[in-house]
């Protein structure tokens, strides 16, 4: 939805303040909460058959961002990471 | 020719070469109005093959078109005009020229008909692209504009020999559905795929846009890899390698992301990440899926230009990239900050941002054909772009800890252009039909439904959730000084490797060859020819004493021999021999033959 703008504004003060910090990641919990309560009411039209199961999407994303996060850091970063100069001979 | 028109690539080729005539503000005017006169040009041009010329045995063709290739030229245009206003400041004449010629170049591309009109205008995107890297004018540059030449002349090569075998195969240079059949086409398929950044074909993407010019990644960001996008959506629809292709293009560059400090890199590697839904769509080949390769094309063109623009304004303000040196801009530079979460919304898909109308026709079109780890993968490819590119880019640039920086908001042409990428991605989010209407095929899809705008915004917000806990918990990938090796390793370790055994092989055999050929040879011969008489009669003397086995006193014979040789007290009759016998051999010798 239009989030994003909203949200940029509440996180104008957010180094300043760590109220509002607190305060935008308890929108945001909010948020995420009632969407995953949304799909307990609403059926989505599925061509798969798993995308009507109980928050598919939202464990889905939430998996895959940290499969992601953890493979990216603890595998592939060990293998590829040199030190800035590594190209310079 | 009856039409009023000129061919589609001419005003933005002859227009960018001329730039070096204007001078200060006319140069500005010129370079803003080049795109505007040439998209107006090509509203001119009725629909089916212009500018036909004899070649060879077949033709060359100047102006097909088509909507294929018309969604490609308004959308060329249309970034042509928004990268020349957001580079208004530079005064650069190498960058003025080659940015509008790369523009130009890719737009005779699109419009070619044939293999060999295309082929040209394809290596004239190759060398205006080198010019802009090279621009940058840093050593890190002209070594990563002189790989990106290299790999592109090998990718063209490639190309080339296709298309020569293509043509006489078939006897037909026109450049049309080609399909993966026989040694020719796939020659073709990996020469476009080299510009399609194809995986391992792909580091000289990765590597080149992050070091060339703030404006000239602009351009770069929009024409290369969206040309590819063409060929295969004209050449190969249909063609089922293309899915796996597209899968893993879509998948591997999220890791690398992640891990990258450097935040024009980032995108780079998330452009790697929107072509392959691309790749895929056209893999795919039905309606709905070209329809959505074309229309993310469209709106990738857009939204990767913009966050390229955002990027590049922190770049041009603040003389920084990388995420260890920023945070915290979001004081500073509001509005770019702004345009920045626009751009991120668009490619992250989300509802009302032009990424959720295009992406999903190719999910769609997956899931239509039953294709469910292709799907799997895709939507795996969604959730990453949103974690690297969606929240990564912002909120390491603008949010993220404060780097103390402080610096002005970017200039205002900068954020015209800035303004109008992010209103034309609301927009196209927004109303799509009218993006619909231009696309090749009859479109009926339907993005904002109920259940595909939940499903896109649960897949999202725990996409966000699930960077904001591993954040909180310390687990997010801490951003370092370093960088990271990709398949560009083979040819930046292997050449020197290559360049060091020549080195070593050629030095050793030209070091022996001095020491033996320039010195001791010339050395012998003139130590020799001090005394040539009197060496000859010691040294054959030995042999002579060698060979029978008579012993006389060696040391007194050579006495004598040198005593001779430098008094010249040789008797006469002696030289008159030898010359009678030289003579009497060289008349044997003549008489033989």
């Amino acid at each position: 939805m239009s989030e994003n703008p909203i949200k940029m504004d509440e996180e104008l003060g957010m180094f300043d303040k760590p109220r509002n910090v607190k305060r935008l990641l308890f929108t945001f919990y909010t948020c995420v909460a009632l969407l995953l309560v949304v799909d307990l009411f609403y059926h989505k039209h599925a061509i798969f058959a798993w995308e009507s199961y109980f928050g598919f999407y939202s464990v889905y994303g939430f998996v895959a961002c940290v499969i992601l996060v953890i493979l990216a850091k603890y595998v592939l970063r060990p293998i590829v990471m040199r030190k800035e100069d590594y190209y310079d001979d | 020719m009856t039409i009023d028109a000129l061919p589609p690539a001419l005003i933005m080729i002859l227009g960018g070469l001329l730039v070096p005539l204007f001078k200060g503000r006319a140069r500005q005017v010129w370079l803003l109005a080049l795109p505007i006169i040439s998209f107006a040009n090509l509203l001119l041009i009725p629909q089916g093959s212009h500018w036909v010329y004899p070649f060879l045995s077949d033709h060359l063709v100047f102006g097909r078109v088509d909507k294929l290739s018309l969604i490609f030229g308004y959308i060329f245009h249309l970034v042509a005009f928004l990268s020349a206003l957001y580079a208004l400041h530079v005064d650069d004449t190498v960058q003025n020229v080659a940015g509008t010629v790369y523009a130009g170049a890719a737009i005779g591309a699109v419009f070619a008909g044939d293999m060999f009109t295309l082929f040209v205008f394809w290596e004239a995107l190759t060398i205006s692209a080198t010019f802009l890297i090279l621009a940058r004018r840093t050593e890190k540059a002209l070594g990563a504009g002189f790989r990106y030449f290299m790999v592109h002349v090998a990718g063209g090569l490639c190309l080339l020999a296709g298309i020569i075998l293509h043509v006489s195969q078939t006897g037909s240079a026109a450049f049309d559905l080609i399909g993966l059949s026989g040694a020719a086409s796939w020659l073709i398929f990996i020469g476009i795929g080299v510009n399609c950044a194809w995986p391992i074909l792909h580091p000289w993407l990765t590597d080149a846009y992050p070091e060339a010019t703030i404006t000239g990644t602009i351009f770069l960001s929009a024409f290369t890899t969206k040309t590819a996008v063409y060929a295969l959506a004209r050449a190969f629809p249909g063609t089922e390698e293309l899915i796996i292709i597209g899968a893993t293009m879509a998948a591997f560059p999220i890791f690398y992301a992640v891990i990258e400090n450097d935040l024009r890199r980032v995108l780079a590697y998330s452009l790697i990440n929107q072509v392959g839904f691309m790749v895929v769509g056209i893999g795919i080949g039905t309606a709905l899926s070209m329809n959505g390769a074309i229309a993310h094309a469209f709106n990738d063109i857009l939204f990767k230009g913009l966050l390229f623009m955002t990027m590049g304004a922190v770049m041009y303000r603040t003389g920084k990239i990388n995420a260890t040196d920023l945070g915290g801009l979001y004081k500073s530079m509001p509005l770019t900050c702004a345009f920045c979460i626009v751009g991120a919304a668009s490619i992250s898909a989300f509802p009302l941002f032009s990424g959720f109308v295009s992406k999903s026709m190719v999910m769609e079109a997956a899931a239509h054909g039953d294709m469910r780890w292709v799907w799997f993968i895709l939507l795996f490819a969604s959730a990453g772009v949103f974690h690297h590119a969606g929240i990564k880019i912002p909120f390491f640039a603008f949010y993220s800890h404060d780097s103390g920086i402080r610096c002005k908001e970017a200039p205002l042409h900068m954020i015209l252009a800035m303004g109008i990428s992010a209103a034309l991605c609301i927009l196209i989010g927004c109303f799509p039909q009218y993006l619909y209407k231009l696309l090749p095929y009859a479109v009926d899809y339907h993005p904002y439904t109920a259940s595909h705008v939940l499903a896109q915004t649960q897949l999202l917000f725990f996409s966000a959730l699930a960077f904001t806990l591993l954040l909180l918990a310390g687990i997010y990938p801490p951003e370092i000084r370093s960088i990271n090796v990709d398949a560009d390793w083979i040819y930046r370790k292997g050449g020197a490797l290559i360049y060091r055994f020549c080195q070593w092989a050629f030095d050793g055999i030209n070091d022996w060859a001095n020491r033996i050929f320039a010195q001791r040879f010339p050395q012998l011969l003139a130590h020799f020819f001090e005394e040539p008489g009197g060496n000859f009669q010691k040294y054959g003397y030995r042999l002579w004493v060698e060979a029978s086995g008579i012993n006389r006193n060696q040391e007194k014979v050579d006495r004598n021999i040198d005593r001779r040789s430098r008094n010249a007290a040789y008797p006469v009759g002696g030289g008159v021999l030898l010359a009678v016998m030289l003579l009497a051999l060289v008349s044997v010798v003549l008489y033989l033959r």
